[in-house]
């Protein structure tokens, strides 16, 4: 039988991570990331996981020793948030290079300058091209159920490449929520056994991994690295109902949220989703018709399910939580348009930046941004970009 | 009870606000109800105002946004009210006010100019009487369970004291303490 529990996002990574029991985690504390890992260590002291637990001297030596180990084959976890997210960057790249099923945690907050320790998507944002699968929760018990499908995702043969599921800093990380936990046991046979990899290890079978890769072979073995992306489209939702079928709780690239006849929509991910609900709901009371798609999945980019969400709603805001300041919109918002290019039917699309370090996403807000949208279906007048919640 | 019950605690760094929260949490999901409990991070130090929240609810809770419209306030600190605005959004026909003071509630009420209900207990000096040290956040946590009638308060001291065991295993005096804390709380408030 699942346990109903009381846990924060940081407490369910460090039992996630646990029940999966791994070879090797690697790992350097930050804020609001700290406790992922320092629970996860009292574990290890415990003697309650058989995890060789390497304590490094900064995120991107955590990185380093992580692929070094997933390069042995063995299963490897780690964590991180922000500017240790950021020290890692050029670890990121060569994780997914090798094609190695590290699975991480992170715990959304901005980077620095100015210095804030609170929730925006800026870093795991600022690390979207590195090769990696990014999930997003919404609440506590999607950060548990989504990191248990990393595992899976990131080891499946056909995709071999490194998955960070993400949660929002303070937010949830430090929210303690209702939550389901599996039973180990369980949760060891969703997992399954670590799937067998070639190890530098094995000198009976010597092969050379980060090889130098110059004009011959640099491009073949970026062409399958992509191909192991493309992939995981496929893999990606066979696991969310896998997991559904045998846990109750299913899972998909995205949630549409009342979109069926909806006029306007939102676009939205991590914890705001569940605020955004409620308000559908409000707006749905008065008899507006609104809706809302949460996206889960960042990486791969599920183009092809945004098309199908979206084309038939006539205005539809995205929501970033980020800003790629580059003059014309945050990540997200391109990337939609892009899913949307070859539609016949174009919704309008209009971009809205909100809460970057931490700035407090009131129910107000929220409606704010239907208002404009409903202005915008009204009288066709639209623009590119707001920025929502800020002095100006 | 209506569907969802929400409560903001305002208390020093260091008292255990945020701690109450979540053992009034823990407790909420022990008799089945859906609950979240979560501080306020801002720059807090030893001795700081601090404020921590409670969402209580028979059905999922999605919202992810601080409590402005409380249903309770609860005050840990009694010199907080001449520097927070500890009322604020609270309703002021329904709205409880709970503090620790070992004023009377009509005092309070006259302070803060407060016309919904308003209730008060000596927390400290219960937990100084029961756990020799001046700690509030635990008698309030029973202060808070009569004055609402949100959880039935066996089942959360039976709930408290497995956590407590857990916890302390090898000081029982620890868990005694508190238990009776909790329950002379619950018992004096007015």
């Amino acid at each position: 039988m699942p346990q109903r529990l009381t846990k924060t996002a940081n407490e369910v990574f460090a039992e996630a991570m646990r029940q999966i029991n791994p070879d090797v985690v690697a790992a350097y504390p930050i804020t609001p990331a700290t406790e992922v890992v320092q629970i996860f260590s009292q574990f290890v002291a415990d003697g309650k996981v058989k995890t060789e637990f390497v304590a490094v001297e900064s995120e991107h030596s955590a990185m380093s020793a992580c692929i070094g180990a997933s390069a042995c084959g063995v299963r490897t976890l780690t964590g991180t948030s922000s500017q240790g997210l950021a020290y890692m960057w050029e670890m990121l790249y060569i994780a997914s290079g090798l094609r190695l099923p590290i699975v991480m945690a992170v715990v959304n907050r901005a980077l620095s300058s100015p210095i804030n320790i609170h929730c925006d998507h800026s870093d795991t944002m600022g690390a979207r091209d590195c090769g990696w699968i990014q999930i997003f929760s919404e609440n506590v018990q999607e950060s548990y159920d989504n990191f248990l499908q990393a595992v899976r995702i990131a080891e499946h043969q056909d995709v071999r490449l490194p998955v960070m599921v993400t949660t929002d800093g303070f937010i949830l990380s430090h929210c303690l929520e209702v939550v389901e936990v599996l039973e180990d046991e369980t949760v060891r046979k969703f997992i399954g056994e670590n799937p067998e990899r070639k190890s530098i290890l094995d000198v009976e079978n010597p092969f050379t991994l980060g090889a130098l890769d110059l004009q011959d072979y640099y491009f073949e073995h970026k062409r399958q690295q992509a191909e192991g992306m493309k992939n995981s489209l496929n893999l990606i939702p066979l696991i969310g109902k896998e997991f559904g079928d045998k846990f109750g709780r299913y899972y998909d690239f995205a949630e549409s949220y009342k979109l069926d006849d909806a006029e306007i929509a939102i676009v939205i991910m991590g914890s705001t989703a569940g605020t955004a609900k409620d308000v559908v709901d409000q707006l749905r009371d008065e008899g507006k018709k609104v809706g809302l798609l949460k996206l889960r999945v960042f990486r791969p980019f599920p183009a092809n399910v945004i098309q199908k969400a979206l084309e038939n709603i006539k205005v539809v805001g995205i929501m970033d939580r980020a800003d790629s300041v580059n003059a014309i919109s945050g990540p997200l918002y391109p990337e939609i348009c892009t899913s949307l290019y070859d539609s016949d039917k174009k919704p309008l699309l209009v971009d809205y930046i909100y809460g970057l370090g931490g700035r407090e996403v009131r129910e107000e807000d929220i409606q704010l941004v239907f208002s404009e949208l409903f202005n915008i279906l009204k009288t066709g007048k639209t623009y590119n970009l707001k920025y929502i919640g800020v002095r100006e | 009870m209506k569907e969802r019950y929400e409560i903001r605690w305002h208390g020093r760094g260091g008292q255990g606000a945020k701690t109450a929260a979540l053992l009034f949490g823990d407790a909420a999901c022990s008799t089945g109800k859906y609950l979240q409990a979560f501080p306020e991070y801002g720059p807090e130090r030893m001795g700081a105002p601090v404020v921590s929240f409670n969402r209580i609810s028979s059905q999922p809770i999605r919202t992810h946004i601080p409590v402005t419209n409380p249903d309770v306030v609860v005050v840990l600190d009694v010199s907080l009210v001449e520097q927070v605005d500890v009322v604020s959004g609270l309703n002021p026909t329904d709205g409880i006010l709970l503090v620790n003071t070992f004023q009377g509630s009509q005092e309070i009420k006259k302070k803060l100019n407060f016309t919904g209900r308003a209730y008060t207990v000596d927390a400290s000096k219960i937990s100084l009487d029961t756990i020799g040290r001046n700690i509030p956040n635990t008698p309030m946590i029973g202060a808070l369970i009569k004055v609402t009638q949100l959880l039935n308060i066996d089942e959360v001291l039976s709930d408290i004291r497995k956590k407590l065991e857990v916890k302390f295993r090898n000081r029982p005096e620890v868990i005694e303490g508190n238990i009776k804390a909790i329950e002379k709380a619950y018992n004096e408030v007015k």
